[in-house]
């Protein structure tokens, strides 16, 4: 069998494998963009029990197996009678691992943004809220989105994990053809190419464009 | 537990008192005891030697660092401290979040915030801190914005802008909470030479038509001399001395006094 003619008989599996790893990226995104969030501004809690909750969170997610968390939430959960789909189970590993990681970023970003833009918030009396809400938080973009980007083209290549949970994701869907077909060099090459054109040409651009309108949003480029 | 400073000032005292403050950096003692009064619409400079504390009487009368010693009072009433019992406690944040709306701050750095224009640079602590719908606050801005000579600059962001352009709409902004009392922190001194004048002109027009009540840290004596009311100068967290433009520049009593003054007016 030809490439060509492998590629007229399984890509459109592949492909179909490739749109339930895109759902699972996304929606692992959000997840994380959100536990970023929350637990970013946790760390800078004046709050003891906030920050060390946050802290906490970050070192066990951060410090254990993406693999082992991913095979708890499917696999230890239903023992304690908390049954989840595949799906679910693979992106709330996804989220709340990489979220711990987005966190970090979130800390160091808010961090980052000059200390004279807090003492003239605080010098027109701006709540501690409307302080972090309106003034700081709009300035982190610039600062978090290159690492940010880096973290989610990590995320992108680690969907491949729920695979091993039976999410017929585009690594799932190799596996089968695989199992089936014994054309090792052309299913996993193709999926290579999938994960890289994935990450190349659609989630790079993207985070580009989202850096870009950031700097737009404080004047810059 | 502070019971040797008065709950309240009498009636017709000082708009803004020191009583006694100390500041400390560690060991580091940068305020020592400092007592001074600014009264309503007077226009007082600080001048003095770099890390003589004049920064810092600005930055502990704006709220943003806590003193350890002493009391500031504003309007008659403890800012630093509130009322408990028979004597006064360190303030809530609360409290402060009450009373610091009088007091407006204009930084060497501008400080304008990046990501908004001119205009809602100064429309936005007006709708967030005192209530005002957006119409209000967008009337009051650009009336101080054309105040500052900006009003055409509205929609620019910061970045769009000169220093002296910068320091021009973050005068407006802090105009715009109608302060009682306005700290100036060398705002001059970051700006490129030839700017400098449009700076000094708001202030000198702030001054003289709309009287408000200023404390000005300047290295511009000329300046000083020309619009303040009186002088202090500053040495090593103390006023060395003080008095009126005419008496500090033209006859100094203090040896410090006289020392500064040839050494800045030598090297200008
Ligand atoms: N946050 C700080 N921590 C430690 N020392 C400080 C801090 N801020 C100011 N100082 C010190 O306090 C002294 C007075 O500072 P400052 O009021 O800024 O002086 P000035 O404005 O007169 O130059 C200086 O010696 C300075 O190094
Ligand atoms: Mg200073």
């Amino acid at each position: 069998m030809g490439y060509w003619e492998f590629l007229v008989e399984y890509l459109p599996k592949l492909a179909n494998g490739a749109v339930m790893t895109v759902m699972v990226m996304v929606c692992a995104t959000l997840l994380a963009v959100t536990v970023s969030m929350v637990f970013g501004l946790m760390r800078l809690s004046s709050h003891f029990a906030i920050q060390g909750a946050a802290t906490v969170y970050i070192e066990f997610f951060r410090g254990t197996s993406l693999l082992v968390q991913l095979y708890w939430i499917y696999y230890v959960l239903p023992l304690m009678g908390l049954t989840l789909s595949p799906f679910i189970s693979g992106v709330l590993a996804l989220g709340l691992n990489f979220g711990a990681y987005g966190a970090e970023i979130v800390r160091g970003g808010i961090q980052a943004v000059p200390r004279g833009q807090y003492e003239a918030a605080l010098a027109l009396n701006m709540s501690p809220f409307s302080r972090m809400r309106r003034i700081i938080i709009p300035q982190i973009y610039t600062i978090i989105l290159p690492p940010a980007a880096n973290l989610t083209v990590e995320l992108l290549k680690a969907t491949a994990l729920v695979a091993l949970i039976t999410v017929v994701d585009l690594m799932f869907v190799a596996k089968q053809i695989n199992a089936t077909t014994w054309l090792s060099a052309q299913v996993f090459g193709t999926a290579l190419i999938i994960y890289y054109a994935m990450a190349r040409f659609a989630l790079i651009p993207f985070l580009r464009w989202l850096e870009l309108i950031a700097a737009r949003k404080i004047g810059k480029a | 537990m502070d019971t040797t400073h008065p709950q309240v000032l009498p009636e017709g005292s000082p708009l803004v008192r020191f009583s006694g403050v100390t500041k400390c950096y560690g060991p580091l003692t940068v305020l020592d005891k400092l007592d001074l009064d600014i009264a309503q619409n007077e226009m007082v400079s600080i001048i003095g030697p770099s890390g003589s504390g004049k920064t810092t009487v600005l930055r502990v009368l704006m709220t943003l660092e806590k003193i350890n010693d002493g009391v500031i009072y504003v309007d008659g009433e403890p800012l630093t401290h509130m009322p408990k019992a028979g004597g006064l406690t360190f303030s809530t944040e609360r409290y402060l979040h009450e009373r610091r709306s009088k007091i407006g701050m204009v930084f060497q750095q501008f400080n304008l915030f990046p990501h908004m224009t001119a205009l809602q640079n100064c429309v936005e602590a007006p709708m967030q801190v005192l209530g005002l719908s957006r119409e209000d606050a967008e009337e009051r801005a650009l009336n101080l914005l054309e105040l500052v000579g900006m009003g055409e600059k509205k929609d620019q962001h910061p970045t769009r802008l000169s220093g002296g352009q910068q320091q021009r709409v973050a005068i407006a902004r802090a105009l715009a909470m109608r302060p009682k009392v306005m700290l100036l922190d060398e705002v001059t001194s970051a700006l490129d030479p030839e700017v400098i004048g449009e700076v000094l002109n708001v202030i000198r027009s702030l001054n003289s038509e709309h009287n408000l009540t200023m404390i000005m840290v300047t290295h511009q004596m000329g300046f000083a001399r020309e619009i303040s009311d009186r002088v202090c100068f500053f040495y090593e967290g103390k006023i060395a001395e003080q008095g009126s433009p005419e008496q500090l520049f033209g006859d100094p009593q203090n040896e410090r006094t006289k020392q500064f003054l040839h050494a800045v007016l030598d090297a200008s």
